[in-house]
């Protein structure tokens, strides 16, 4: 009898040690969100900068007491766009060759890759951007520097890839084989089957994919800020302007701002946040809407 | 030769990697008449079906040799594989409908072979679900998904669906196991109204169907024909113990 007790006791208290694990995640999402968005709101709350001002305007001079985002709004939205415009039918098709068309040998060889891709830290994406893929848009650009959206779109393109890819795969990979054989067995050809059955078929899977990709892309600040430019001014209207994403107006300035220049910091990171979570509900409604279905 | 038979195999092997699953198969099955394949399960009888279409294509490891006539071409040599599965359709055990609409299904096949004329694929659709006796159930929903049908509806799809390709033979590998007993009625009325314009080539576990629907009957046990004849004869006076000792329920 007292051995069975003691043991239901231990097994509470590892019961407890589990929940107190799992507490970490849920205190700390709780934490940042109240964090960021009581500094990012104190200035609007206080009227020490008037929030339109701040939404709307297109530059930001911290000297000059101005203190606009909506071009960085803006260059965020433009380059995770292209970025997803160029990125996301790569990597369909990189995923589509890996599951349904190369031979095992060389879909593990660019499975591996992709892999490798994914570990590669952010600042190496902006190094190889900024020595290889910077001078290159130089070359062609009428402007004088390199660093640009459409250097930004190339490497956010790249860093999407293995999320995309691999989401993409594992829902190519999980589409039933008798939709295959039904297919085949109609006289369709390797490509129809794939266009016409097996994508349409993973297209919830294939779309979760690409909503994280553009996550990805829209949080990316490392690799970015080495490539985008970081203008104090400007709505981009050419590939080759400069942008000022979010998430490197933040990283920029924040280890030596402090008072209001501080706050709109952190505003800044409330209107990224509002961003990401707009993400992330399209996320799981389309999830729900998969296991609905 | 006869020009009554479809599909003549001459001394087919085929071979799962080493392990060996048909033996010097020897068979001529007939335009328009319903043949049957019974025997247990793991005798080859539905890797036998799918090499009348090239099925076993999609599957790696597989090496045959032998030959299969149809229409007096050996269809293992180098032919246009598309081309014979146009001539050759095939439903499968479980109903396996694209999870797109029911006008779609039906129209996915002739589509894929470039009929893009929005009245013959009217035309084509209709036809093609009222000879699988689904127009009346599914008329006003055409455009609803297929995936919403019940199950013996979705396999009369797939009938309908392969119908649409105008084949000259239908094979059935056991397209009724999934099914409860009426559903199952359907499908077997719907076969042999069906039989006199295709040849149909049906694989089944249930030996009453065989003994309800086909005209020939093939007995296949390990790889091998043990007995293919009149389905009248198989299971009144089978010619081999074995067969007798599988149609009496004796093993399988």
């Amino acid at each position: 009898m007292q051995a069975i007790k003691r043991k239901k006791q231990k097994e509470k208290i590892i019961e407890g040690f589990f929940l107190i694990c799992a507490f970490v995640a849920v205190v700390s999402v709780l934490a940042i969100t109240v964090f960021v968005f009581y500094n990012g709101l104190k200035p609007f709350v206080s009227n020490s900068y008037p929030l339109w001002d701040f939404l709307t305007g297109v530059e930001w001079r911290p000297g000059s007491n101005m203190y606009g985002i909506f071009y960085m709004i803006v260059g965020s939205i433009f380059a995770t766009f292209g970025a997803i415009l160029i990125g996301v039918p790569v990597a369909i098709l990189t995923a589509v060759y890996i599951s349904e068309l190369a031979g095992s040998r060389i879909g593990k060889i660019i499975r591996f890759a992709v892999e490798l891709l994914a570990g590669i830290p952010s600042v190496l994406y902006g190094v190889f951007g900024l020595g290889i893929i910077v001078p290159y848009v130089l070359k062609i650009s009428p402007n004088a520097q390199g660093e640009s959206l459409l250097a930004t779109i190339m490497v956010l393109a790249i860093m999407i890839l293995p999320t995309v890819v691999s989401i993409s795969e594992t829902s190519i990979s999980v589409v039933p084989k008798e939709y295959r054989e039904g297919s085949y067995a109609l006289g369709a050809s390797k490509i129809q089957t794939i266009f016409k059955v097996v994508l349409p078929a993973a297209r919830s899977g294939i779309m979760t994919g690409v909503i994280l990709g553009i996550g990805r892309a829209i949080g990316e600040t490392m690799a970015v800020m080495l490539v985008c430019g970081n203008p104090i001014a400007g709505i981009p209207t050419s590939l080759f302007d400069q942008i000022r994403p979010l998430t490197t107006n933040i990283a920029l300035e924040m280890g030596y701002a402090s008072g209001v220049h501080q706050e709109l910091l952190y505003s800044t990171g409330v209107v990224l946040f509002i961003f990401i979570m707009i993400i992330n509900l399209a996320v799981n409604k389309l999830v729900k809407a998969k296991v609905g279905s | 030769m006869d020009a009554n038979i479809k599909f003549n195999t001459k001394n087919l092997n085929l071979f799962y990697g080493d392990f060996q699953a048909l033996k010097a198969i020897n068979m001529e099955i007939r335009e328009k008449e319903v043949t049957a394949f019974i025997g247990p399960s793991g005798c080859g009888k539905s890797t036998f079906l799918r090499c009348l279409n090239r099925m076993n294509d999609l599957i790696d490891s597989v090496k045959i040799n032998g030959e299969i006539i149809f229409d007096g071409q050996d269809i293992n040599g180098t032919i246009d594989v598309i081309n014979l599965r146009t001539r050759v359709g095939m439903v499968f055990q479980k109903p396996n409908p694209f999870p797109m609409s029911i006008y779609d299904n039906i129209a996915y096949g002739p589509k894929c072979q470039g009929l893009k004329d929005k009245n013959q694929l009217d035309t084509l659709v209709k036809e093609s679900l009222m000879k699988a006796a689904l127009w009346e159930e599914v008329k006003d929903r055409l455009n609803k998904s297929a995936l919403g049908l019940s199950g013996g509806q979705q396999q009369r799809l797939c009938i309908a669906r392969t119908i649409a390709m105008n084949p000259e033979v239908i094979l059935m590998d056991e397209p009724t196991s999934a099914l409860d007993p009426i559903a199952t009625a359907k499908i077997e009325d719907l076969m042999s109204s069906l039989k006199k314009d295709y040849t149909i080539i049906i694989v089944t576990h249930s030996m009453q169907q065989a003994g309800r629907i086909s005209d020939k009957t093939a007995f296949f046990l390990m790889g091998e024909v043990i007995e293919f004849n009149e389905t009248p004869i198989i299971f009144t006076n089978p010619q081999d113990k074995r067969t007798e000792d599988y149609i009496t329920g004796r093993f399988g």
